[in-house]
């Protein structure tokens, strides 16, 4: 049996993951391309806005401390984090912002379809509301690779240089630890690295797609989801997310 | 006051509309999940349609108004999650108004079968994603109209 400690770091991992994204995701808001861009951002930022709320809520009351998903997404800081780093670097250019949303896509829909069936049925419950919405993402995310990756040029171009910016931080979404074994142990998740087969097919078939080439390198940037050392990237994020709460402690609307 | 039963407050319900496509009562939309007495308080079990949905706050607010001003006193709000919403659960009656508005309501086949403005049949997809979270940007190559589409989830 997982102890709550456990349980609280996975249901972290999993919050923080959509938290740290959907805020990076909604820097672009009045920023897209075009409008329909900018309106297709901003949804997918609020639903993993809204995921995040269920993940953090469910963690604070595993915790046990009486602290809301406020309060875990506002007045932690950066050690206390446990996204994978991916999420954390900066959007760079539509291209690369469009690129580390379809790596994290597939990742997240592969999870949250395994977590249909965690022996929690709070995780699961969670996992049937958030995998029908990823789908959505994974749709538009995919496509967009595709579409800019086989396009011009100069949309190829920085396609692939997305991609071999961004591959080195594909690797920590399936290190497992032994907060993993627990969780496998207690069949409440899978174990990350087991997921990798099946991840390597579906992005695989999309980057081919793309005819982008996947880096032959499969070296990781690690630390984030373990929260051994995050980017120097995730101070500055949180001090803008968190701003308001650290200026005016407990300000509501 | 005598317990309204439980018919009378769906009833009720249906009058609310939706905050953010009006032509469609809560009902309609099928987020009600449960309307039930449990000694003086009346429950009602809401699921949200999309987790970050920001009408979900209004929505509660707008029940809890409605029936507040239709003498309930003790009244508890219940967020239900599970099973999720899905658009199998939007009434008939809802489909036929959210056309008649101009939003082509959700098919199973994952895109919609005609135009709400002029029921041509040549449609093409702008963007998976809308003004709202529920809905799709489409246009009609016969008329050349824009619409929404209600997605199906
Ligand atoms: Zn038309």
């Amino acid at each position: 049996m997982a102890d709550n400690q456990q349980l609280f770091q996975f249901l972290l991992r999993m919050g923080d993951n959509t938290l740290i994204l959907g805020h990076r995701v909604s820097e672009w808001c009045g920023h897209s391309p075009i409008l329909e861009e900018d309106i297709a951002l901003a949804n997918t930022a609020l639903d993993l806005i809204g995921q995040t709320q269920m993940w953090l809520e469910l963690a604070g009351e595993v915790q046990g401390e009486g602290k809301s998903a406020d309060d875990l997404a506002f007045l932690r800081d950066v050690w206390d984090f446990r996204n994978v780093l991916l999420t954390e670097v900066p959007n760079g250019d539509f291209g690369r912002t469009m690129m580390r949303q379809f790596l994290f896509d597939a990742w997240h829909s592969i999870m949250l379809g395994r977590l249909l069936k965690s022996s929690d049925s709070r995780i699961a419950e969670i996992a049937a509301k958030a995998s029908k919405e990823v789908a959505y993402h994974l749709e538009r995310s995919g496509d967009t690779v595709v579409g800019l990756g086989d396009g011009t040029e100069e949309s190829h171009a920085r396609m692939q240089e997305a991609l071999d910016y961004l591959w080195p931080y594909v690797g920590e979404m399936f290190a497992s630890d032994d907060i993993d074994a627990a969780m496998v142990q207690a069949g409440i998740a899978p174990d990350p690295a087991g997921l990798r087969d099946e991840y390597d097919a579906l992005v695989g078939r999309f980057l081919t797609e793309a005819t982008l080439t996947i880096p032959d390198n499969n070296w990781a940037h690690k630390g984030g989801r373990t929260g051994a050392m995050h980017t120097e990237h995730l101070g500055h994020l949180l001090t803008q997310m968190q701003w308001l709460q650290r200026a005016y402690p407990g300000a509501s609307w | 006051m005598e317990q309204p039963s439980v018919e009378q407050v769906w009833e009720w319900l249906d009058a609310v509309p939706d905050p953010e496509i009006p032509v469609i009562s809560l009902v309609d939309l099928g987020i009600i999940r449960d309307v039930a007495w449990e000694g003086e308080t009346l429950t009602v079990a809401v699921t949200p349609t999309y987790s970050g949905c920001p009408a979900t706050s209004i929505i509660n607010m707008d029940i809890e108004t409605a029936l507040r001003g239709h003498g309930i006193e003790k009244l508890e709000l219940k967020r239900q999650l599970s099973p999720p919403w899905t658009t199998d659960w939007l009434s008939d009656k809802g489909r036929a108004r959210l056309e008649e508005y101009g939003i082509a309501p959700p098919q199973p086949a994952g895109g919609p079968t005609r135009c709400p403005h002029c029921g041509g049949t040549h449609l093409e997809k702008l963007s998976q994603f809308g003004s709202t979270p529920c809905k799709a940007q489409w246009r009609c190559r016969d008329c050349l109209e824009p619409f929404d589409y209600f997605k199906c989830i």
